[in-house]
Formats: C-alpha cells, sequence, structure tokens
C-alpha cells in the first residue's frame, strides 16, 4: 500500500508527513519529524521509553500506527515544560537525585512521571509506583527514579507557591 | 522480526457506516484495529497475518459510558481508564472497574478497549469475566443492521465467537444495580506479581443472599477453559440453597470440575485448578458470612 499524508501537530508545530499509514507513531517521531529523545526498548507495550502524550493522554508510541493519530496533538520528551533551554523541575530532580543512569529509560520515565503529576501532583510513593508500573529501568532498581518523582513534586509544589 | 509493512493496508473510515460498507464489501478481509494493544504486539512480533485493516480509534460514536434507567451502556472504544475515571462505574460494576485497575499499566489501560479485550477473545483477557458476572449484552453491528447478543455463550471456542466476519462491535451493555441491592461482588486476579503480568486466574463472582438463602449467583473465570469460562454448573447447583458447609464444599467440587485448564508457560493446570477451587470458596464464604458490595483484595 503507498504512503498517506498524516499531520501532526508535535510540541506545538505542526508537521505532515507521507508515510506507511501502518507506521508507528515511535517510527515517525523519530525519523521524519527528527525528535530522537523518544526511544525504543521493547517495541511491545512492555517497557515505557517510547511513552509520549497524544492529546494529553499518556501513550506508547511503538503501539500507535500513524494514521490513528492523524489530526492529534502529540507532546514529546523534547516538548516537556522546561525542556528546550533550561531544564524543568522534573529533569532536576532526576540529575540531583540519581534518577537516570544510562538513560535509555529516562525520556519514558519523564513523561509518565510528568503524566502522573498532571493528575496527581502530591502522589504517595505507592501511586508513583502504580504511576510509573510501564516504565522499565534495568539500573537504578527503580528507588531513585520513585525520589526523583517526590523531589520533582516538592519543587513544583514551591514554584506554585 | 516485525512485520514487514507493505504487507498491510490501513484505512481510516469517516464513520461507522463507512467502516460497515467496507467490511460488507469483502467480508472477513477487513479487520477493525481500535486500541492496537494487541494487534500491534503481534506486528512488532512478525505474528500479524498480512491483510487489511480498518482504525476505528477516532470514530467518536463509539466512545462514552452512558447510564439509562435500566443498563449501563459502554461504546467499543471504552479503554479502561475511562471504566476508572467513571463515578458510576466504581458504585455498580466495581468488578469492571478493578478489572481495569489490573490490565496492564496506565499506558495501556489509556489504550486498550473493552471491545479489543473482547473481540481478541483471549481465554486470559481480564475484563472477560466481570462481563460475563454482570450479566453483560454486545451489540453487533452490520449494513444488515444491529444486533444484542448474550455476551455468556458468544465465545464458542478458542479464538472463535459469534460474531459474523463483517460485524463491528458497537456497544456493550450491562443492566443496572447488577446482583440486586445487597450483592456482594467478588473480583480475584492472581497473576506471577500484582503489577503488569497475565492472569493464571481470574474470577469474577456476584452473588445475593435472600433469608439466607442463595438468590442470586453468577460468575466468570479466567485462564481456565478455551474461553472465558461461566461457571453455570456452580450457579445452578447453588440457587434457592442455604450456604452452610455442606453446600459450600459441594458446590467447590462442582466449579472444580467444571473447569478445564492447562499447562501452559504461565502455570499448570493443577495450580490453576486448585486457585479456581479456592477462590470459589473464598467468595461463597464470604457471600455466607453475610458481606455484600465490593470485596477488596489489596
Ligand atoms: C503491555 C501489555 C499489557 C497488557 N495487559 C493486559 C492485561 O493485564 N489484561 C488483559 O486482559 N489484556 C492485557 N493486554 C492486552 C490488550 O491490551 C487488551 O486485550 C486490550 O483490551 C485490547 O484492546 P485494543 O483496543 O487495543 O485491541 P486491538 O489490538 O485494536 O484489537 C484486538 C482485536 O480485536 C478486534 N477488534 C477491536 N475492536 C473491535 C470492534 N469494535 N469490533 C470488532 N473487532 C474489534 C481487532 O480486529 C483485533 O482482532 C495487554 C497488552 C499489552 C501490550
Ligand atoms: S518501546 Fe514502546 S513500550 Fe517498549
Ligand atoms: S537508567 Fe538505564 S534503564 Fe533506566
Amino acid at each position: 500500500m503507498s504512503h498517506v499524508n498524516v499531520t501532526l501537530t508535535v510540541n506545538g508545530t505542526e508537521h505532515t508527513v507521507s508515510v506507511h499509514p501502518m507506521a508507528r507513531l515511535l517510527d515517525v517521531l523519530r525519523t521524519e519529524v527528527g525528535l530522537t529523545g523518544t526511544k525504543e526498548g521493547c517495541g511491545e507495550g512492555e517497557c515505557g521509553a517510547c511513552s509520549v502524550f497524544i492529546d494529553g493522554v499518556l501513550t506508547n508510541a511503538c503501539l500507535v500506527p500513524v494514521l490513528s493519530a492523524s489530526g492529534t496533538t502529540i507532546q514529546t520528551v523534547e516538548g516537556l515544560e522546561g525542556a528546550a533551554e533550561t531544564l524543568g523541575p522534573l529533569q532536576q530532580a532526576f540529575i540531583e537525585t540519581g534518577g537516570a543512569q544510562c538513560g535509555i529509560c529516562t525520556p519514558g520515565m519523564l513523561v509518565a512521571a510528568a503524566s502522573l503529576l498532571r493528575r496527581n501532583p502530591d502522589p504517595s510513593d505507592a501511586q508513583i509506583r502504580e504511576g510509573l508500573a510501564g516504565n522499565l529501568c534495568r539500573c537504578t532498581g527503580y528507588t531513585r527514579i520513585v525520589e526523583s518523582v517526590v523531589d520533582a513534586a516538592r519543587r513544583m509544589k514551591e514554584a506554585r507557591s | 522480526m516485525r512485520g514487514y509493512l507493505p504487507d498491510y493496508e490501513l484505512r481510516a473510515p469517516a464513520s461507522v457506516d463507512e467502516a460497515l460498507e467496507t467490511m460488507a464489501q469483502a467480508p472477513g478481509q477487513w479487520r477493525p484495529l481500535a486500541g492496537g494493544t494487541d494487534v500491534m504486539v503481534e506486528l512488532a512480533a512478525g505474528k500479524l497475518p498480512p491483510g487489511k485493516f480498518l482504525s476505528i480509534w477516532q470514530l467518536p460514536e463509539l466512545r462514552g459510558i452512558t447510564l439509562d434507567d435500566d443498563h449501563a451502556i459502554l461504546g467499543a472504544l471504552t479503554t479502561y481508564s475511562d471504566v476508572r475515571d467513571h463515578a458510576g462505574m466504581a458504585a455498580e460494576y466495581p468488578m469492571l472497574v478493578q478489572a481495569a485497575r489490573e490490565s496492564g499499566a496506565i499506558a495501556i489501560q489509556n489504550r486498550g478497549t473493552l471491545g479489543g479485550n473482547i473481540v481478541n477473545a483471549s481465554p486470559a483477557a481480564d475484563s472477560p469475566p466481570a462481563l460475563l458476572a454482570y450479566g453483560a449484552q454486545i451489540e453487533l453491528a452490520s449494513v444488515r443492521g444491529r444486533r444484542w447478543v448474550d455476551y455468556r455463550g458468544f465465545h464458542t471456542g478458542y479464538k472463535q465467537m459469534g460474531r459474523q466476519p463483517d460485524e463491528l462491535l458497537t456497544r456493550i451493555r450491562m443492566p443496572r444495580t447488577p446482583g440486586g441491592a445487597g450483592a456482594l461482588h467478588d473480583y480475584r486476579k492472581v497473576g506471577t506479581r500484582k503489577a503488569q503480568a497475565i492472569s493464571k486466574v481470574c474470577l469474577a463472582a456476584l452473588g445475593r443472599l435472600d433469608d439466607g438463602k442463595v438468590a442470586y449467583l453468577r460468575a466468570g473465570v479466567g485462564s481456565v477453559a478455551p474461553v472465558p469460562l461461566d461457571l453455570v454448573k456452580t450457579e445452578a447447583a447453588l440457587l434457592g440453597k442455604t450456604l452452610d458447609a455442606a453446600t459450600i464444599d459441594a458446590a467447590v467440587a462442582v466449579a472444580e470440575a467444571e473447569v478445564t485448564p492447562i499447562d501452559d508457560i504461565r502455570s499448570t493446570a493443577r495450580y490453576r485448578a486448585v486457585v479456581s477451587r479456592n477462590l470459589v470458596r473464598d467468595f461463597l464464604t464470604a457471600l455466607a458470612a453475610g458481606e455484600t458490595g465490593a470485596r477488596v483484595h489489596d
């Protein structure tokens, strides 16, 4: 089947790409839009490295055929608050609290953590673990990641008050 | 190896009617693609047969949860997150909410749909037992019209079901106040660990006592048969009976005979039979003790 034109608004910029309709949103973001922050770990919905927001909803980009995302607004790790020039409290917390080691899971962790904190600005450890249950990390042992999210929530609260 | 994209076709119909017309032109050739959390995994694994797909994800007609006097009606594209976030679901259908909470992680819950879970027809799926216990019906639509069928009996064999190749599942409905006021709702998923594990056994049981006698009982079990299983014989053995120790023992024996689990990579037939028996006993014991409402197992 031939390619189709699909329009996506990614981190505030509209892109029209000519792609196979079944191409994964993950690949379209990385190769057509040129945003390689979104990673591939498993390619089957288990690891969360490919987490993005589609119309504000946390989604695994490896499971989305691009045609099903036609006309949507997408936010990737590059488009998270504070990610462009200076880092925001979430990224800063991951750096200072040791939430990132090799870094392959980090974009997905940040997006999933942002999703959690938008819904619940003051999550318990159990809620953090539930919110990040779809994100696998083979380096940190998770404790530092949970602490980073707690730290981020604290920084965000301070910034609000 | 991942599937080769040129082997596939994907279209996005603008309406349900357009989807049905396309499916009618070549019955069985066009498969719906909803959240893609089953289909795209097969594609990734190189197990998706080449073919044609219709993306229905963006059809608003298939979304939304509404409650009328008689039913809760859920669009086929209702996601696990939609179920979790709906206050009316928690109030009357706690077992479906629990199934939704325990199906994958948040990103999967945001994308996986009830319609996809039903038609994917895995015997290990987590929402079918709850839908069976709640006496759900499903609406199947084609260019020939729409029909409601009982979900009980829909799955006829492993991955076989009473859906014509040109039919789209459009809605699911469940009677209001299932089991009647004062019913006990008990959902138990047993897996390797709590988060992100496929079930080894999963039971959804709904029962009510009236004057100490079983006035209502319906139960569905996952991963113990080629289909999501209804415990029809166990139900028949209990209706109208006083729930004493002997009756419970007898009913548990019927339940154990009713399940036909197999050994596979996740568990063994023996383990599944024992767990099914124990879950049924535990539920009946709680019912006999006068528990009502949603049982919590956290
Ligand atoms: C990481 C991960 C974890 C998971 N965890 C669980 C779990 O814990 N429990 C569980 O039960 N499942 C689980 N699943 C499986 C999957 O998420 C569910 O089965 C989900 O409900 C499928 O819905 P979907 O919309 O994504 O289906 P799709 O992949 O879009 O479709 C699945 C099948 O249903 C058909 N179909 C879909 N919608 C319709 C319709 N309206 N009419 C007719 N046919 C239709 C499709 O043609 C296809 O054959 C998991 C999947 C992943 C990737
Ligand atoms: S790459 Fe998408 S979940 Fe692992
Ligand atoms: S930091 Fe290496 S996988 Fe998480």
